[in-house]
């Protein structure tokens, strides 16, 4: 970045996006994106196999087996009758629930949340964006009305649009999906704004070519890598945002298990019981990490202009 | 001032490139000399290596670039082995440079003075009042206008030359025994450039210094060098006194680059007399943006504009930036709507017709743009780009491939190269390639908006030679955009001198290249770098 | 100037009033009768009828506005059913917390976050540049939440150093003032330095592949100059935007901070209010911190003319 070899004057200067499978290539070889993507997918297993990965039902409370700690085991009596030993790996928590249980079932909630986020704000963003940098006497009034959204902090927005509704699994994806949209709407239309002064835009238009058709063979492929980019981005920050809002006690109720949950649950044995807060923790921050280490190894190859930023 | 000692003595550099270039060196072998009061052209195409032996003696190299053989002899000190702190110190002192885009060049958010003014804070112990009396000194040399208001304005609030100017300053500002220039006139505009060129020569034989000047133009190379060094892929092909290389070239490659230098004596070209296929009458632009608090702006970028193409014929717009004349040929194009006028094609005016109605007449006026790596859509293959138009207007595909094979084959391309995509292709190859996009539509009317200005000089000639091939071909009107004399000389049946948004003279080529009637017109002539000079042509 | 300066207050009006209708439209939005829902779950039916006309809710939509921002404009944010005040006392009576942790925190992040974010761009490829891009993404992904019971759990627990939650007011003393204040502005600093470490890395960055850099080294000037004189004044506008910007993380994280701390804060007040359903309440604490926000940003806005001439007036 530093050294801009401007002097070499390159014969051929790489694309935006090389056509092809050199993207996947280089893709390839980004550490970010191999150790983010790796984890990423280690979670998606623990997500998709919860039930086989050595739990009991996360929601079941045990009056009798409250606040133990990491290690504890206990006889559990089956329905024929012989009994096994069950060992709460991560403890308990204060309503006799095994919290190993409910932070594997958690990373459920967590990656729905993220990727449902990610997507519809994006499809959203992407349609605001593409009017907005189109249709001039819209422009107006969706940017307007994207600049008030902004204005209000994203969290604040959030904890808004959930006191207005039940909370749940919907309401949580609604809230945390609002405050994405503008920024979107932003870059989507700035890629616009930009790229249809591009020369090879105006050729296409010099060819006759209509409105629509231009938008799709044109415009919208310049679009895709930075949406990715945002879209992993959106999708970590929303996992941040509903473990916020289930810490405050205004998100997914109590008993499903969400990393969140877990955590406020926790809140006020910490002193005594750390390991409430420390396990689901954890696991939330790797998570998180690996979807912001994915989304700058996507930037840095996908978009070399931004590289390294 | 023939004393003839060298100042620079540049002994067999080579420069690395870093693994997995298309060469192994940047620069291999290369060898030269300046003498004090010697100017020394280095003139070469893009990626001949002069910018990279320019920036070696600076050592201001990219990191990825290292000089690994040679010497450079700087007054006789190898600036190759000198210290960091070294040749900070030669830096300003002994050797100077100037670089290509004064725009730049210069940093946004302090004033010039202070610019000019650190060059001798860093190597000087000169008090606050002594380094402003001789900061104003070296700017009123170089001619700069109320060097008092100058020193306390910032960069932005100065033209392209008057930065130049300052950077030529703080460059001489402590008598360097060597400057090195790379393309400072590029940028600028023709006159402008005239009065760079100038100032730059007399400066360097009043103080005796030597001056290293890069550039890709043998106009400029005409007009200002002793001594010329041609460079081609990294090595030195010819070197010798500027009088011999430019009209008695040895080496077969400069004389192709001489050759292909279109000469400003225009081309004498038969009167066209195909029927009308453009005309414009009363063309004019004005942006204007309205503000609060403050007067509103306004800016005419084109007004009052009257032309007239036939086909087969070839109208030159000639101006400076800012003159207006890319504003009208967008106008025409349809890619804005002109504020008022007519533009007449196949009888209509489609000045202010919508999108919609605008379409039928659309395929009439095709335009080939400057930038030949952002005029090609780079996700799509080259063949998509071709059948694009055609296939709007309801060619099937197959017969929109088969014409686009057969363009392809018109414009000198392998046909089979419709499946590739744009950056398998050089410049020249893409406005090849842009030039066939729009002959697929079969128009009435090409415009060409500085299409061959990004080009190296070898490459624009075969262009130019294919713009006139086609336009014999199809009976083509062609409306030539270009800052350019020399291309306008040899192109152009007619050519139209914009200045400021105004046609200020209009007639027939060989007409006004003889007898300018305007101003204007011949001040643009006079600045013409090499003019008085006879290429090899 | 001062055509400029009424130029950028005139363009924040719009903005402050699509937020007052957002804000506005919030209640009207919620299923139910909005009499009911301020007046809260044990509220008589007297009282829903006296909010109902107090408001005008059997008035035109647009009346209501009208009669609304009246009402806000002359400081009249309406009252709490649920904490039995007017809003107005009660987020007064909240202020002093909430600001000496937010400016507590601005203070350390900008004073941690834009040498870091130099010393990167400087060592740029090195391993102090990964350390301090790896401590950035780093903050980005761990919950404010887990970072403030991490910092309570090492530096009030374990050390026993400091006390683990609370505020004291500043008249209460300085030092419990303080001693109260490191922990909650050091865990909210930690991702708003994460954010300004990270711009202000590559907005110098980006100005250091500039061509007046390569002018001021042809010039002999020395790295460090280079560094301090040329590349960061240019840099400090995305810089100076993205600690405007920030701040809207950081109201996020006050809301957060405030409760793991319980610090009787705006953030607090607001959690308070949303699980008691306080409508009023949520909807003035919302608009003020958007005031808030947007004022702010309209400063950095006019900032920009301090480090730039080429921003006209």
């Amino acid at each position: 970045m530093s050294a801009k070899p401007a002097i070499l004057a390159p014969a051929t200067p790489s694309p935006t996006l090389a056509p092809g499978f050199a993207v996947w290539r280089r893709l390839f070889r980004q550490p970010s994106v191999l150790i983010g993507g790796g984890v990423l997918l280690v979670m998606l297993f623990i997500a998709m196999l919860a039930p086989a990965l050595g739990t009991i039902d996360p929601s079941a409370i045990n009056p009798a087996f409250r606040n133990r700690v990491p290690g504890v085991e206990r006889t559990i009596r089956q329905d024929d009758g012989s009994s096994a030993t069950f060992r709460h790996r991560m403890g308990t928590d204060s309503l006799g629930r095994d919290v190993y249980s409910r932070v594997i079932y958690g990373a459920r909630v967590s990656l729905i949340i993220g990727v449902s986020v990610a997507a519809i704000s994006l499809a959203i963003g992407l349609v605001l964006g593409l009017v907005a940098g189109y249709v001039r006497w819209l422009d107006g009034a969706i940017m307007r009305l994207m600049d008030g959204l902004m204005a209000i902090p994203a969290i604040l927005l959030a904890i808004a649009v959930v006191s207005l509704f039940r909370a749940g699994l919907g309401a949580v994806i609604v809230a945390i999906t609002v405050p994405e949209i503008p920024r979107v709407v932003r870059l989507v239309r700035s890629i616009v704004l930009s790229v249809r002064e591009e020369p090879y835009v105006e050729a296409a238009i010099m060819a006759g070519t209509p409105t629509p058709k231009l938008m799709v063979r044109h415009i919208l492929p310049n679009t895709v890598a930075p949406l990715i980019v945002q879209g992993t981005f959106i999708c970590a920050s929303a996992m941040l945002v509903e473990a916020i809002l289930s810490f405050l006690g205004i998100g997914i109720p109590p008993e499903t298990p969400t990393w969140g949950n877990i955590m406020a649950e926790g809140r006020n044995l910490f002193r005594i019981y750390p390991h409430n807060i420390l396990y689901p923790g954890i696991f939330l921050a790797l998570t998180v990490l690996a979807v912001n280490m994915l989304g700058d190894g996507l930037r840095d190859t996908l978009d070399p202009k931004m590289a390294g930023r | 001032m023939e004393s003839a000692k060298p100042v620079l003595e540049v002994k067999n550099l080579t420069v690395a490139l870093p693994v997995g270039g298309d060469r192994r060196h940047a620069v291999e072998g290369v060898s030269l000399t300046v003498n004090t009061g010697e100017i020394v052209c280095i003139v070469g195409e893009s990626g001949s290596g002069k910018s990279v032996t320019a920036f070696s003696v600076m050592g201001l190299l990219p990191k990825v670039l290292k000089p690994s053989a040679g010497q450079i002899l700087l007054e006789g000190e190898n600036v190759l082995e000198a210290s960091p702190q070294r040749l900070r110190d030669l830096r300003g002192t002994r050797m100077a440079m100037i670089f290509q885009e004064p725009m730049t060049a210069l940093n946004p958010v302090l004033t010039i003075g202070d610019q000019i003014d650190e060059v001798l804070r860093i190597h000087t112990d000169l008090g606050a009042a002594e380094r402003r009396t001789r900061v104003l000194g070296i700017m009123e040399a170089m001619r700069l206008p109320d060097p008092e208001r100058i020193y306390a304005s910032y960069p932005h609030q100065l033209s392209g030359g008057q930065r130049q100017r300052i950077m030529i300053a703080a460059a001489l500002v402590l008598d360097p025994a060597l400057l090195i220039a790379d393309e400072p006139t590029t940028a600028l505009d023709v006159t402008t450039q005239a009065q760079i060129l100038k100032l730059i020569k007399e400066l360097q034989s009043r103080r005796g210094t030597g001056v290293l000047f890069i550039t890709h133009d043998f106009g400029v190379v005409a007009e200002i060098a002793d001594r010329v060094v041609v460079m081609e892929g990294g090595h030195v092909v010819e070197e010798g006194p500027a009088e011999e290389v430019l009209t008695r070239p040895k080496h077969a490659y400069t004389r192709m680059l001489i050759g292909a230098v279109p000469s400003l004596k225009p081309k004498g070209r038969p009167e066209p007399t195909g029927p009308v296929a453009l005309e414009g009458i009363g063309l004019g632009k004005t942006y204007g943006e309205r503000r609060f608090f403050s007067r509103p702006r306004i800016v005419k970028a084109a007004a009052a504009v009257n032309l007239k193409v036939r086909r087969g014929e070839t109208l030159g717009i000639v101006g400076e930036s800012g003159s207006g004349k890319t504003t009208v040929a967008r106008c025409i194009a349809r890619l804005i709507e002109p504020t008022e006028g007519a533009i007449l094609v196949s009888n209509a005016d489609i000045a202010k017709l919508r999108e919609r109605q605008l379409r039928p007449y659309r395929r009439r006026i095709q335009v080939v743009f400057q930038d030949p790596y952002r005029s090609l859509n780079p996700r799509r293959t080259v063949g998509a780009s071709i059948v694009e138009g055609p296939m709007n207007y309801g060619l099937p595909a197959a017969d929109a491939t088969a014409r686009a094979r057969e363009i392809m084959k018109l414009v000198g391309l392998q046909p089979d190269a419709l499946s590739r995509y744009p950056h398998q292709f050089s410049g020249g190859q893409r406005q090849r390639i842009a030039i066939a996009r729009a002959l697929a539509m079969e128009p009435d009317v090409l415009i060409a908006d500085e299409a061959v200005s990004a080009l190296d000089v070898s490459v624009q000639k075969q262009v130019l030679d294919l713009l006139d091939d086609v336009q014999k071909r199809f009976q083509l009107a062609i409306l030539f955009i270009t800052h350019d004399l020399r291309v306008a000389a040899q192109i152009c049946d007619r050519i139209m001198v914009m200045e400021k948004g105004v046609v200020v003279e209009e007639g027939r080529t060989s007409e006004v290249f003889a007898s300018p009637s305007h101003p204007y017109t011949r001040a643009l002539l006079d600045a013409a770098p090499g003019r008085d000079f006879a290429f090899a042509a | 100037m001062l055509g400029y300066i009424l130029r950028r207050l005139l363009a924040t009006i719009p903005v402050l009033l699509i937020v007052a209708v957002l804000v506005f439209l919030m209640l009207r939005l919620t299923p139910g009768d909005p009499a009911a829902v301020i007046a809260g779950d044990n509220a008589t039916s007297e009282q829903i009828a006296m909010i109902r006309s107090r408001l005008g809710l059997d008035q035109p939509i647009l009346t209501q506005f009208l009669i609304w921002s009246g009402n806000l404009l002359s400081g009249n944010f309406g009252e709490s059913f649920f904490f039995k005040k007017t809003v107005a006392e009660l987020i007064v009576g909240r202020l002093e917390p909430t600001v000496s942790l937010a400016l507590t925190t601005i203070v350390i992040a900008v004073l941690v976050a834009v040498p870091l974010g130099v010393l990167a761009a400087y060592k740029h490829g090195t391993w102090i540049d990964r350390v301090v891009m790896g401590f950035s993404v780093l903050g980005f992904s761990v919950p404010v939440f887990v970072i403030g019971y991490a910092l309570i759990y090492v530096f009030a627990i374990t050390l026993n150093w400091l006390p683990i939650q609370g505020y004291q007011s500043i008249s209460g003393g300085f030092r419990g003032f303080l001693q109260r204040l490191i922990l909650p502005s050091l865990t909210l600093s930690v991702i708003y330095i994460a954010l300004i470490a990270r711009m202000t890395r590559a907005s110098v960055l980006e100005v250091l592949g500039e061509d007046y850099i390569r002018t001021a080294r042809a010039k002999g000037q020395v790295e460090r100059k280079i560094l301090f004189r040329h590349a960061l004044k240019n840099a400090a506008v995305p810089i100076v935007t993205v600690i405007g910007i920030g701040v809207a993380l950081l109201i996020g994280g006050v809301v957060v901070t405030e409760s793991v701390f319980s610090i009787p804060g705006l953030g607090r007040l607001t959690v308070d209010a949303v699980l008691a359903r306080d409508y009023p309440t949520i909807q003035a604490v919302i608009l003020l911190f958007s005031v808030v926000y947007i004022a702010i940003n309209l400063c950095v806005d006019l900032a920009y003319t301090l480090f730039d001439p080429r921003i006209r007036y």
